[in-house]
Order: C-alpha cells, then structure tokens, then sequence
C-alpha cells in the first residue's frame, strides 16, 4: 500500500495567473482560480494565436503513442462519418478476431513496442486514483473505488488504461478513431469478465458530444499533443463532463528538455518510439493547457509531472513538470 | 452483436471441453470423495467436479509457513482481503485450528524468527496466537570458534532492542497464521491436495482454432494459470504462488532454472534439556561447521549441528551423543578463546568513545546438555537460488526461490520477507487496476527481493566456508574478525541490525 498515489497528495499546484507554480496545497481542491483575470491580457492573446498556429497536422504521422496506426485521431475537420459505432460491424468474422487477437498481443506485451506507456501506466493511474478518490469522497483503501463512477477513455488504444479503470470499480467506456484499435481492445477486455464489460466504441469525443453523451470523468492522456486543435479538443472534452465532473489531461510539456528526452532521447537513441511520433512544436505547455482548458470552463486543479528513473526503469510523480505531466481538473457546476 | 454470438460460442465450446474431462475424472472424484469424509465446519469444502473449473485470483501452492504467511497477509491488508484464494496443500493441520499440546516437549523444528519478521506476525495478527504458544526470546548471542582465538557478543542494547530474536517452533508459527487467517472473512479455498500438472493457458490466438468444433476461436475467461491436482480436480488462477518448499514443484513445472551446490554436510537437529534456563543464543564455529544452541524454553534449547557425513551419526546412542554434544559446546577441538588475547582492548581502543554494552562482556561457557529431549533429525544441507522468481502468471516465494545454509536461522526470514514483499506489491498493483498476474508487476517483487535475499546467502555461504577451513592465516583473520565484531561497535550494530532483518548491507542499499 506504500505505493506512489499518496505521492500525488503532495504534488498540487495552485494556479495563479497562466504561471503554474508548484506547491503543497490544494488538497481538498479548495484553491481558487485566478486564470480569469487574465484572460484578456496581451500574453494571452499571444498564446491564443500560438495555439491557432497549432491548427497545421503534420501530414502522416503513422504511430504515436496512444493512437498506434492512427494518423489524426480527434481531427475536427474529420467530418466523414466514423465506419463504426458501438457495434463490431456484423461482417467481422471469427477468424478476423483471431487475427486481431495476434496484434493485440504486441499491444499488450509489457516488453514490446508499447513497453514505454506500460512502464507509465501505473504512474498515471495512481495520480488518477488519487485525484478521483478524492474528489469524489471515494474510499482510498478500497479496491473498487470508482464504483459507481461513469468513466471514458478517449483514445483508448488497445485498452491500456481502460482496463485498469474497470479493474478500479468504473463503468467505462473507451474510444479511439481506429477501428483496429477498438477491436483489438474488445478482444483482450472479454479475456477478463471484469474488464469485458467496458463499452468500446470507434469513435471520436465531437460525435460523442453530439449524442449527448455525459461521464464523470472525461480522461485523455497522450491524446492532446495529437491533435489538430486542442482548444476545440478541450471542449468536446468539457462537453462530455457532467457539471461538477472531472476532466484529467497529460501530454508533453513544450520545453528543450522535453525536446531532448521526448524526441532526441525516446525516438532517436533510444528507440522507444519510432522516428516521427511526436512533433515538438505541437506540444503545450501547462500554462497552455490551463488557459485552454480554463476557456472550456474547466479549472485544473492539480498537476503532477512524471519522471523516469533510468536505474530503475520505473516512472514516478513528481513536481517536476518540464517533460511529461498530467493535470486534473474539475468543470464548473452552471 | 457479433461480439455476443462470439461469446457465447466461446462458453460453449468451454463446456464441451470441460465435459470431456470429467469423464476421465469420475474414477478420482470417487477417490478423493472419500477423503473428505470429515468436512470441517471453519472452512468451506469447496465444491469439486461442477461443469466449470473453479476460477481464483490466487493460487498459493503449499501451505507451509511462507505459503500461509502470504495467505495471512493477504487476508489483512484492505486492497487485497476481497482476493479469492486457493491453498493447495496435502496437510489437514491447514483446514482446522488445531491445538499444540503445552505438555509436549518441543519439537526439535524450530526457527529463530527475526524482529522484522515479528514485526510483520504483528502486522497479520498472527503473534498473538504465537504468544499462547511456547517461544522464547533472546536478548544475547555469544559466537567462537574452536582454535580459542576470539569471541563476539552481541547484546539486543546494542541496538536498544528488546530481544535479537525470538525461537519458535515451525509448528507454532505455521498454526498461528492458520489460526489468524481463519479468523477473517478472507475467502480462501483449501483443496487437500497436491499438483501434478501447471499450464499458462496461453493467449487466444494460440487457444487456437478448434478444429473439432468447427473453427471456433474460443477465448477461455481470461488468460489464467491451469493446475491439476493429484486427485483429479482442477483450478484456475490469475498467479500461481510457489510455496512448496525446496523441492518446489511449481519451480519444476514452471521450468525455472536453479543454481546451487551442496555442501555434502548434514544438519543434526534435536532437543535437549539442561539443568538450568538459557537465554542465550550460542553458536560455535567447529572444523566441520557451526554447532549452534537455541533456547526453546526455560530448560530446553534446540540443537542445530553441521556436520560431515562420516564424522558422527544419528547411530550414536544417547548418552554419547550428549556427551559429543558437551564436548563441542566446551572444550572439544580447542581452548576457550580468552578475552584480551591480542590485547585487543588497546587495538581497539580508538573506537571507545562509542561503546556497545556488549563489548565488555566476558567469554561464557554454554549450559551444560544433560539429556536429549526429541529425535534426532539429519538434513543434508544445500545451497540453491532460483535464477529467476517470477515468470508469466507464476512466482516463487520461500524457500522454492531460495535454500539456505540454516546457519544464523535465516532461511525462513527470508521467506517472510518474500510473503511480505509480494503482498504489498500485489495491493500495489490492485491500487492501479494491473492484473495481478502481469509479469511487469511481479517484475516488482523479484527486483525488490532478489538483491535482499543474494546478500544474505552470499553472507551464510561466506561465513560456511571461512570457518570450514583450518588454515593458519585464515585463523588469525578469523581471529581479527571476532575481535572486530566484539569491539568496534558501528561494525556490530550493523552485524546485529542485518541479522535481525532490519538492514540491508550498506553497500546494497
């Protein structure tokens, strides 16, 4: 029970103009939020046209980190609709399944191509636990503790973090762009009855808002650095919040260390990554991310960063927010 | 839609299979019907030979003192307590509490249990029933060597402990943990039983094609560990726990790869009674190994003796046997070492300002044997470590992992440390939703336990094979080292804080 999500009790930061500093507050969310104030300044309309700048998608990016075979997962311009919702389509075969259940081997296989997010895995999902539990006065010690609390996944992937989630007691639901994806995540969920019974759906967070679709808690993590336009992101994601709801984010700071660590260092040394996964200048900082989620009416609340220990091989949370971070933020109840 | 269909045909060609064997299980569930003859009202008899495989989150094969250490634990800690779990394990002691005599002599297995690891029985609320029973704590330890060169003593003051140890009879510890977890509502199954056959159901794509069943993929519920027993039953679990000991059939079945070596020495152990109480643990390096004496109870100690093959045997009558006993606790093969023989006191004299209690202590003679109270047992005894402890779904706790050299009465600390380790690093794991059985959280535990535990054997195995040498310069090494660890006290505080769990090596941590 020593492990890290008492960490993250530790790891809050108050959010005082787009500046985030560190600190030991904000335990019971009780900070207030200044970001308002300053929307209006010149800092922030620069900021403003720098995210509009970020509307160009680098034309093929053929892997990333979440979305594996998935070139512009959440793209708002994508307009044509989604092949499939909901259902496998009813000409998926048996021996398709077969097929997929062979991908979803690499998918899921702690020492392959997606070792680096099975290495970060628990690191995130402890700073999600603790977050939650908290803020919806749910039982640390318990071993479901999401129980009750409606969850989605957006941009799932194979199922990584969505199976965790159920495991934790949450009615879940996870969606990704590529139906490959889905389908690999449906076939390794219905290995477990617990996880079997998460909701997969091909889709995207826009037609999700127009289905009026409502969850406790939206929660995206690496999926925003892949977007065309985040702000646009941010309020589909905001949209799919009930009012008092949480919203968690992580994603890569835009920084030169996360330039030399997320790029240089994961793609190019040390191949973790293949070449071409992340586009630096489409990164946002946490200043960024705040003010767009702010303009979503959703305050962050709390923000850990995720540090590797190259000994150990193993992620921890931390105050340091320079290369990868999360945030936790809670949407305003009118 | 499609995904129903599939599921269904899935549990279909599930039961068809599970149909199948049972035809070939009927003649043994008739066998082991009869076993079961006397259920026992404390815990559930679990119900055998239904169409489905009784499915667990944990299999704990072997439910010796590590195996029911785990159980225990798991059953006390709030992540883990909703855990469904199977104790595979032949021993009826397993399904009932059952009593220990007080009037009966203590039984010549015992264990000197270190304060980490009564810190842990605390932990699983198992030290209270320990307490009803016979144990006896040590709060000193002399150890010498034959050629009379130099002496330690070590004092629990020198680390402001109330005791260095506790000896336990292995029977008392194991029927505390049964008695601690049969008093939660933990929900355990025991199967009366051993293993014969361990498969890793492997993952759908290799499930395969039935061909059979006209080509369904079928996708049992979950990739999950399949054991069959001895008497024909069958189980799943998500992690198969090996804790049946140094012949561990689930090392075997798993295919782990062990190195190891033996030291072509037997352990003599036995009971013996003396003329008046011991509180000391006394431990005497001999040219064929340590002869060490434990206090039990107030006039019995436990002997644990290493010796060569050849040298003496279990043969011997009593009273010779008493009398050997004698001579190698006293004067046999060499003088009592004399405090100040090197004139120690002024070599060491640097390190005064910081004094153990201990170190002022004189040589003392052990209590005098007057009568063996037990059997004599004779163990060979062997080195071995398993090069790894976890694999997919399966992982070795106890001495499966590791078989020590019984010298300072390691061996089955280390396994409660591995039970501990493991527990926590399964709530850990439940904490964040991982399956308990993926090998990169089991990966946890082996990184956690496998330096801790490689120390200390490298320790016992260096500490064997000094002092089963007798050569002149290493005897006057030896010699230093006694005088060493009995005078400059940084060094014995870390000598006693090692021993008793509670430190790793400096140099390792």
């Amino acid at each position: 029970m020593g492990f890290s999500y008492r960490k993250a009790k530790f790891v809050a930061y108050e959010i005082n103009g787009p500046r985030v500093q560190s600190h030991r507050l904000l335990r019971n969310g009780k900070a207030e939020n200044k970001i308002g104030g300053f929307a209006e300044s010149e800092k922030a309309k620069t900021m403003a046209s720098r995210l509009s700048v970020m509307k160009h998608v680098p034309p093929n990016r053929p892997w990333s980190m979440i979305h594996l075979l998935n070139p512009r997962p959440f793209s708002t311009e994508h307009h044509q609709p989604p092949p499939v919702t909901n259902t496998t389509p009813s000409s998926l075969k048996q021996q398709e399944l077969a097929k997929f259940s062979a991908i979803a081997d690499t998918w899921w296989d702690s020492e392959g191509p997606f070792k680096p997010l099975h290495a970060l895995n628990p690191t995130r999902l402890a700073f999600i636990r603790s977050t939650l539990c908290r803020h919806f006065r749910k039982d640390p010690y318990s071993p479901k503790p999401f129980q009750g609390l409606k969850l989605i996944d957006v941009g799932c992937g194979g199922g990584i973090l969505s199976e965790p989630l159920a495991r934790m007691g949450a009615t879940v639901t996870g969606v990704d762009a590529v139906e490959k994806n889905i389908n690999i995540a449906r076939v390794h969920a219905d290995l477990d009855p617990v996880t079997s019974t998460i909701e997969y759906c091909c889709t995207t967070a826009e037609k999700l808002v127009e289905e009026q679709r409502k969850f406790d808690a939206v929660i995206a993590l690496e999926v925003i650095e892949h977007v065309a336009e985040p702000a646009e992101f941010c309020k589909s994601l905001a949209a799919l919040t009930v009012p008092d709801g949480a919203t968690v984010i992580s994603t890569i700071n835009r920084s030169m260390r996360s330039y030399a660590s997320a790029i240089i260092a994961a793609e190019y040394i040390l191949h973790w990554l293949p070449k071409g996964t992340h586009q630096w200048s489409s990164f946002l900082t946490p200043e960024e991310l705040v003010l767009i989620l702010q303009r979503a009416s959703i305050d962050v609340k709390e923000m850990a960063g995720f540090v590797y220990n190259p000994l150990t091989g193993r992620w921890s949370l931390s105050d340091d927010i320079s290369v990868n971070f999360i945030a936790f933020g809670t949407k305003n109840s009118q | 839609m499609n995904r129903v269909i599939a599921r269904k045909l899935a549990a279909n060609a599930y039961e068809l299979r599970a149909s199948q064997r049972q035809f070939c299980n009927d003649a043994a569930a008739k066998l082991s019907n009869s076993n079961l003859s006397h259920p026992n009202n404390e815990c559930e008899v679990k119900q055998r030979f239904t169409d489905n495989v009784q499915s667990h989150d944990i299999a704990i094969v072997g439910g010796g003192m590590v195996g029911m250490a785990l159980a225990c634990s798991l059953a006390t800690m709030p992540l883990t307590k909703h855990l469904n779990v199977a104790i595979i394990d032949s021993n009826p002691a397993l399904r009932s509490n059952y009593c220990i005599k007080k009037e009966d002599p203590p039984d010549p297995r015992v264990s000197t249990v270190t304060p980490a690891t009564i810190s842990f029985f605390k932990d699983v609320g198992a030290w209270k029933y320990v307490e009803q029973h016979r144990h006896a704590y040590f709060d000193k330890m002399q150890v010498w060597d034959y050629t009379g060169s130099g002496y330690t003593r070590y004092n629990a003051r020198d680390i402001n402990k109330e005791a260095l140890g506790c000896v336990v009879e292995n029977k008392v510890l194991q029927s505390s943990l049964i008695s601690s977890m049969h008093n939660t509502d933990f929900q355990k199954t025991i199967y009366p039983s051993r293993l014969t056959s361990m498969a890793i159901l492997p993952s759908s794509s290799s499930t395969g094609v039935d061909k059979s069943s006209s080509a369904i993929v079928s996708y049992p519920r979950g990739q999950l560990a399949k054991l069959e027993l001895s008497d024909g039953g069958s189980l799943c679990a998500k992690l198969v726990v090996g804790a049946d000991g140094g012949k561990s059939q689930v090392r075997e079945l798993a295919g782990f790869k062990i190195t190891g070596w033996n030291y072509y020495q037997n352990a003599v152990i036995c009971t013996v009674e003396h003329s008046v109480e011991n509180h000391c643990a006394w431990q005497r390096f001999l040219p064929s190994g340590p002869i060490a004496l434990l206090p039990i109870s107030d006039k019995f100690s436990n002997i644990v003796w290493t010796m060569n093959p050849n040298e003496l045997d279990c043969k011997m009558n009593e009273d010779d046997f008493v009398k050997a006993l004698n001579h190698a606790l006293d004067y046999g093969y060499g003088p009592h070492p004399k405090s100040g023989v090197l004139g120690s006191a002024d070599i060491f004299s640097w390190f005064r300002g910081d004094v153990t209690m201990s170190a002022n202590e004189c040589f003392e003679v052990p209590p005098k044997v007057v009568k063996l109270a037990s059997e004599r047992m004779v163990f060979p005894l062997s080195l071995k470590h398993a090069n790894d402890y976890v694999a997919k779904r399966t992982v070795l706790i106890g001495d499966a992992a590791h078989t020590v050299h019984p010298l300072a009465g390691q061996g089955v600390n280390m396994g409660f440390g591995d039970a501990s380790a493991l527990s926590r690093i399964i709530a850990d794991g439940i904490a964040v939703g991982t399956d308990i059985g993926e090998i990169s959280l089991l990966k946890k535990y082996e990184a956690e336990r496998k330096s801790a535990n490689v120390m200390m054997m490298a320790v016992l195995d260096g500490f064997q094979k000094a002092y089963s040498v007798d050569f002149g310069p290493l005897n006057v090494l030896r010699a230093a080292a006694f005088h060493g660890a009995h005078h400059i006290s940084p060094l014995k505080r870390i000598i006693v804080s090692f021993a008793s769990g509670q430190l790793r090596l400096p140099f390792f941590s």
